[in-house]
């Protein structure tokens, strides 16, 4: 479903850059500025009816350089048992296309700290590219373990290349040619030195287990859970503002806020890219499709609150407290 | 300027020429009443040079608006006051929320912002709606006739900030004079901050002391900022400046807002009884009077490279002023544009500023502000002036000194 300009991403640019894995440049519909983010940050990408995975909301770490505020990178791998999500943009959607996008939201924020340790399983780059870029910017020292099955499904290496710089700090094992990681042997004794990984489960379980070193703290890592509310949304759906009792039609191309001040029902916004927080709205019916910077995995579950400037709903009823 | 510049100078298109105005938005004059300024600035060009202080100037909404978002091409942490903070040591270690640009930024600006979120200050509602009718409750006690500034728009942040941050009781009276100076801080070394600078030393190190963690108590805010510096979400060395920061931008500001949105309801009983009766209009009754107000009328940037505003080209590490209080009434952007209305949409005013650095404690601010008027609301039937509103002079902040006025119990 492709929603109002400030829910649109247009795929600019796709290009492949390792066996299996493409990068996608993506920008505002309408060209202009794109909701700020930091390292760790992802987006949610909504797949386009009419394909594999129609409607499906998948994750996408922002890769690219936040001094262009006009346009996301992420990179997406195919996945051979997935879903169709990763088919349908490897093949499916053109340069050009729209595609619906909540977020960006930061699970996986890098945290300050005197050296850090790096852990990529695969794809699991990419939240971390922008990490050492920043590292870099900040002049903290940084290592990178980068785990893969063969190099040539590794992205990124020429990038990461010009990152390390003369140093020596990137060690990229090929499990194809060099067998399973001697992943223990990367464990951190310096309590200054600060884990943040990303990869399969396998391997953050592995990470995670290893606590913190005493005067330290834990790793940090990236894990991407099932969705709530997965699935396709309804384009149009019925918004009800229960202290007014007035019912407006959201149109595909319209807010919650844009239909109900159509209606006569005013909701105060400021930065309407649902990152302000300031139009906060108690949801007393219908599952909302929370497209906001704000709440994270636990509060998005409960339901109880959205921000109408951008998210929508999953039911084809909405009632709000207001 | 007669010079011509050399061909690798020569920009790709001419740059429209940027007029010269003799305004000094920091003078008496200016501060007392900057309307009358506020619309030459805005009527003569996007983009103004003010060579009072040899700053460029925005005073139309979409160009402040602009402005405001872009942190890539106008940085903050060269200071958001006139100091140059590459050429001038700041007054004081610089903020790390507002003086700070990403990256250094990102991380205590995530921490303040979830603990300031409404979802985070839902807690504290039910206690700040009892302060309130107590504080309304007293002014009662004491008769028809108050000031707005000095019995109310003082009285109830000072109740409940301090309170919800974790300082003690103690010297609480340090506050208004630290966010002053502060505010005053970020304009040029006039009257108003050489004055203040002889009695500020001990303010300061009363401020510095609050921010310690011995001296929050375990519940508030301040101990929640170091809770997350002791989880590794910011240094043990940011943790003290980031509750200094809702020191000195959490008082005067909300003081103001209140006293604003006092000041603009008052003499107006149809407005008045509307909101006694729908007292869902109150968050719009409190935007209007903060994008009419403009509490914080004023903020600099530094540019970090040549930019373009409305198609006139600023070169690299200049300053630019953008005049918050000039962009919520501008015509262009709002219909009638000095009225105070109730059936106004305010949303998208820059009184809050906008982007990476808009006010962390917004939601603060509105939580006190409705609570206060919910609970006088209550009592007070109508809320007339009472006698000559006198401003309160300060470089950044339009406030008031005095707002005598008389209510008519309900």
């Amino acid at each position: 479903m492709i929603h109002r300009t400030s829910t649109a991403l247009r795929l600019a640019r796709r290009r492949k850059v390792a066996d299996d894995v493409v990068a996608l440049t993506l920008e505002a519909a309408d060209g202009g500025r794109l909701p700020d983010w930091e390292p760790g940050a992802h987006i949610d990408l909504i797949l386009p009816a009419g394909g594999a995975g129609a409607g499906m909301v998948r994750q996408y770490s922002l890769c690219g350089d936040r001094w262009k505020p006009c346009e996301y990178t992420i990179m997406v791998q195919r996945e051979p048992d997935g879903r169709g999500g990763s088919a349908a943009l490897h093949d499916e959607v053109a340069e050009g296309d729209l595609l619906g996008f909540g977020g960006p939201r930061n699970n996986f924020r890098l945290a300050p700290a005197e050296e850090y340790l790096f852990i990529a399983g695969g794809i699991g780059i990419t939240p971390l590219l922008p990490m050492i870029e920043q590292a870099n910017r900040l002049d903290v020292a940084w290592r990178l373990l980068y785990l893969g099955r063969s190099a040539s499904r590794l992205a990124a290496l020429d990038r990461l290349a010009v990152l390390a710089g003369d140093e020596d700090r990137v060690t990229v094992h090929d499990a194809d040619r060099l067998g399973r990681a001697d992943l223990e042997s990367w464990r951190p004794k310096d309590p200054a030195v600060r884990v943040f990984a990303c990869g399969p489960v396998r391997l953050l379980d592995a990470i995670e287990a290893w606590g913190a070193v005493p005067g330290g703290l834990p790793p940090r890592i990236e894990r991407f859970t099932a969705q709530n509310g997965d699935g396709p949304t309804p384009a149009a759906f019925e918004v009800i503002a229960s202290r007014s009792g007035v019912t407006a039609q959201v149109g595909e191309s319209e807010s919650v806020v844009d239909a109900l001040r159509r209606a006569g029902v005013d909701i105060i916004t400021s930065c309407a890219k649902g990152v302000c927080g300031t139009c906060e709205t108690d949801v007393l019916e219908g599952t909302p499709d929370h497209r906001d910077s704000l709440l994270d995995d636990h509060e998005r579950a409960l339901g109880d609150c959205m921000f109408p400037c951008v998210s929508r709903s999953r039911d084809p009823r909405l009632v709000l407290g207001i | 300027m007669t010079t011509t510049p050399s061909p690798a100078a020569t920009p790709a298109a001419p740059s429209a020429a940027v007029p010269h105005l003799d305004i000094d938005p920091f003078s008496e004059e200016f501060l007392a009443d900057p309307l009358p300024f506020h619309e030459r600035l805005r009527e003569t060009a996007p983009v103004t040079y003010l060579d009072s202080h040899g700053v460029y100037a925005v005073a139309r909404y979409d160009d402040v608006h602009r402005a405001l978002i872009d942190w890539q091409g106008l940085q903050s942490a060269a200071g958001v006051g006139l100091a140059n903070f590459r050429r001038e040591k700041p007054w004081r270690p610089p903020s790390v929320l507002l003086e700070a640009d990403p990256p250094r930024h990102d991380a205590p600006r995530s921490v303040l912002a979830k603990l300031l979120s409404p979802r985070r200050l839902r807690v504290l509602e039910a206690q700040w709606r009892s302060d309130a009718r107590d504080v309304v409750d007293e002014l009662l006690s004491r008769g028809r006739e108050f000031d707005a500034v000095t019995d109310l728009a003082e009285v109830f942040p000072l109740r409940v900030f301090p309170d919800a941050i974790g300082i003690g009781q103690e010297g609480r009276e340090h506050l208004l004079p630290y966010g002053d100076f502060a505010f005053n801080a970020f304009g040029p070394q006039n009257r108003l901050v050489t004055q203040a600078q002889e009695t500020i030393g001990p303010t300061m190190a009363w401020i510095g002391e609050q921010c310690r963690r011995e001296s929050l108590s375990s519940h508030g805010i301040g101990a929640q900022i170091w809770a997350a510096a002791d989880r590794g979400d910011i240094t043990t060395e940011q943790a003290p400046l980031v509750v200094r920061s809702l020191l000195t931008a959490g008082v005067d500001t909300t003081v103001t807002g209140i006293a604003s949105v006092l000041h603009m309801m008052a003499d107006r009983p149809e407005d008045w009884r509307r909101v006694r009766e729908d007292r869902s209009l109150l968050p719009r009754v409190f935007e209007e009077a903060v994008r009419l107000e403009s509490p914080v009328q004023t903020f600099f940037r530094t540019t970090t490279q040549t930019i373009e505003i409305a198609g006139v080209r600023i070169p690299a590490d200049e300053k630019v002023l953008m005049f918050l209080g000039a962009a919520n009434r501008d015509r262009r952007r709002w219909e009638d544009p000095h009225a105070f209305d109730l059936d106004r949409d305010p949303s998208g005013h820059v009184g809050f500023g906008m982007g990476i650095h808009q006010c962390v404690g917004q939601h603060i601010a509105r939580l006190e502000a409705v609570s206060v008027l919910d609970a006088l609301l209550d009592r007070v039937a109508a809320l007339e002036s009472a006698g000559p509103v006198r401003r309160h002079l300060n470089n950044t902040l339009r406030g008031f000194e005095s707002l005598p006025m008389r209510l008519t119990a309900a």
